[in-house]
């Protein structure tokens, strides 16, 4: 008996284990926001976290958006001559993108750069002593080290965002243009006529959101990294995977809000 | 006056404070010994705030340290880490003036970094270390820096932890002997953790030995070699036999 209930078991205790991570993260976000509006500030911490999250992102989210635009013209191209759409493919490409894929490959890209290398910053800075040191210099690991990252990708990725559509967008019309020989202003024109401030802004709050995933689970991994490279592989690892899981959940969520019927 | 009584703390199974009771006199050079992993670390973590006891009362100067205000109580304190936990993205001269580049104690930059330089001369660096950063640096300098760093805004209380763990003999007694003079002239109370016996004679006024969780011997360091007590004299002689199992 024993022997069949024990998948069932080990099930029982992985959602709880899952359960337990969850009620952390959430509990971590909440002692983070509430640090946000609390002094000190550290605002050289707050700039160089902009320029690392931020700045430092803009090739790699960059060049995600002008392939992924390339590509999202052709497929939309040979997928619409099925049913003669191919004219569609200027504002599908800018809405997809916009609405889209822009903050969610950005988010992405983000995480995987961004959430991999805080985790391992603040494991390396845990595992040795770094973090107890900033206590007993009366410095609030929470305002120093989170605070400022978790603010800074909150405001940065929806700028990522923001240029990444551009960079889509114009990575559609460089296909439009020189592979499906559409014409250059007709191209702009489609582009503009459909797209509303809306399916903009949509993308940007869900950057926004996204940013404060990736700083979070980077932090909150790091701070619970364990002795060791190990631990601290572990912790990348999972500020990664988890940042990556909360990012499609939450468009999928703030999907179903924004544009449910 | 440090004052621990009865300290206990659990990490699961593990009892690792089994009620510690201890008096560290104001001015007075407290060293730590006990072998490896029988709490001396979660001590001086739990008077820091670092680790939250169990059990038991730690008081300085007669207020429960774990009450009242935070940064005002730390601001008392200086500690050398033993692997030096010094900053990596910041230069040396940020990481010995940390202290005084924000909070209550924050100074003009400029000051800042004057006061740093002088307290890197004090542990016997040139002023060219201060825009080099950590990792440039040997242990040695490491330490030293980090030395640097616990003195910096002249604390009441420095805690060192196995300050020449990993240094060759001789950067062992130059830390030694900067410990030794540093306290003295700042007048602070400190206290020292250490497997080292060179170092307990050089830095000591009085030792104590932790054991099993508990205090196991206390006195004033020239009563160290005279104590009869058994556990004592296995580990300060370093001897393979006798009630402290060599396996744990």
């Amino acid at each position: 008996m024993s022997r069949v209930l024990s998948p069932v078991a080990a099930l029982g205790r992985s959602v709880l284990a899952m359960l337990a991570m969850i009620g952390r993260v959430a509990l971590f976000a909440l002692d983070a926001v509430s640090h946000v509006f609390r002094p000190p500030w550290y605002g050289r911490e707050f700039l160089t976290a902009l320029v690392q999250i931020g700045w430092l992102s803009l090739p790699v989210v960059g060049m995600t958006a002008l392939f992924t635009g390339g590509a999202l013209a052709l497929q939309i191209y040979s997928g619409g001559a099925r049913f003669q759409a191919e004219f569609a493919v200027p504002s599908i490409v800018a809405i997809g993108m916009v609405r889209e894929l822009g903050p969610v490959l950005g988010g992405l890209m983000v995480a995987a750069r961004v959430a991999s290398s805080i985790a391992a910053e603040i494991g390396t800075m845990k595992v040795t002593e770094q973090i107890d040191a900033l206590v007993t210099l009366s410095t609030h690991p929470m305002k120093y080290l989170t605070v400022p990252r978790i603010v800074a990708a909150t405001l940065a990725v929806p700028v990522l965002v923001a240029v990444g559509d551009s960079i889509g967008i114009f990575g559609g019309f460089l296909v439009g243009i020189t592979r499906l020989d559409f014409n250059a202003a007709a191209y702009l024109k489609n582009t503009v006529d459909f797209l509303e401030l809306w399916d903009v802004t949509s993308g940007l709050i869900k950057g926004a959101v996204f940013g404060f995933i990736v700083a979070l689970c980077g932090c909150f991994f790091g701070m619970q990294s364990e002795r060791g490279a190990q631990g601290v592989g572990r912790a990348t690892k999972g500020a990664v995977v988890t940042a990556s899981v909360l990012i499609f959940a939450a468009n999928y969520l703030l999907t179903e809000v924004f544009f449910a019927a | 006056m440090i004052t621990l009584n009865e300290v206990h703390k659990s990490f699961g199974p593990n009892h690792v404070l089994r009620g510690v009771t201890l008096q560290v006199p104001k001015g007075q050079s407290m060293v730590i010994i006990g072998g490896s992993g029988t709490g001396k670390s979660v001590t001086l973590k739990s008077i820091l705030g670092l680790v939250e006891p169990d059990r038991g009362h730690i008081e300085v100067d007669g207020r429960e340290v774990h009450q009242g205000d935070r940064d005002a109580f730390l601001a008392r304190f200086g500690m050398l880490f033993q692997g030096g936990a010094l900053f990596d993205s910041m230069p040396v001269w940020q990481n010995v003036a940390f202290r005084l580049l924000r909070g209550r104690l924050k100074r003009p930059r400029a000051e800042a970094r004057e006061i740093a330089v002088d307290k890197l001369r004090r542990v016997g660096l040139r002023a060219e270390v201060a825009d080099l950063y950590p990792s440039e640096l040997s242990g040695g300098m490491q330490k030293r820096v980090g030395l640097a760093r616990a003195i910096a805004a002249e604390p009441e209380i420095i805690f060192f932890d196995e300050p020449t763990t990993g240094l060759d003999p001789i950067m062992a007694g130059v830390i030694n002997e900067l410990i030794r003079e540093i306290v003295t002239e700042m007048g602070a109370t400190t206290m020292t953790i250490t497997h080292d016996m060179t170092s307990v004679r050089t830095i000591a006024d009085r030792v104590a030995m932790l054991h099993d969780g508990v205090i196991q011997w206390e006195g004033p360091v020239a009563g160290m070699d005279a104590a009869p007590d058994p556990f004592l004299q296995q580990f300060i002689h370093g001897r393979a036999d006798g009630p402290i199992e060599a396996v744990r």
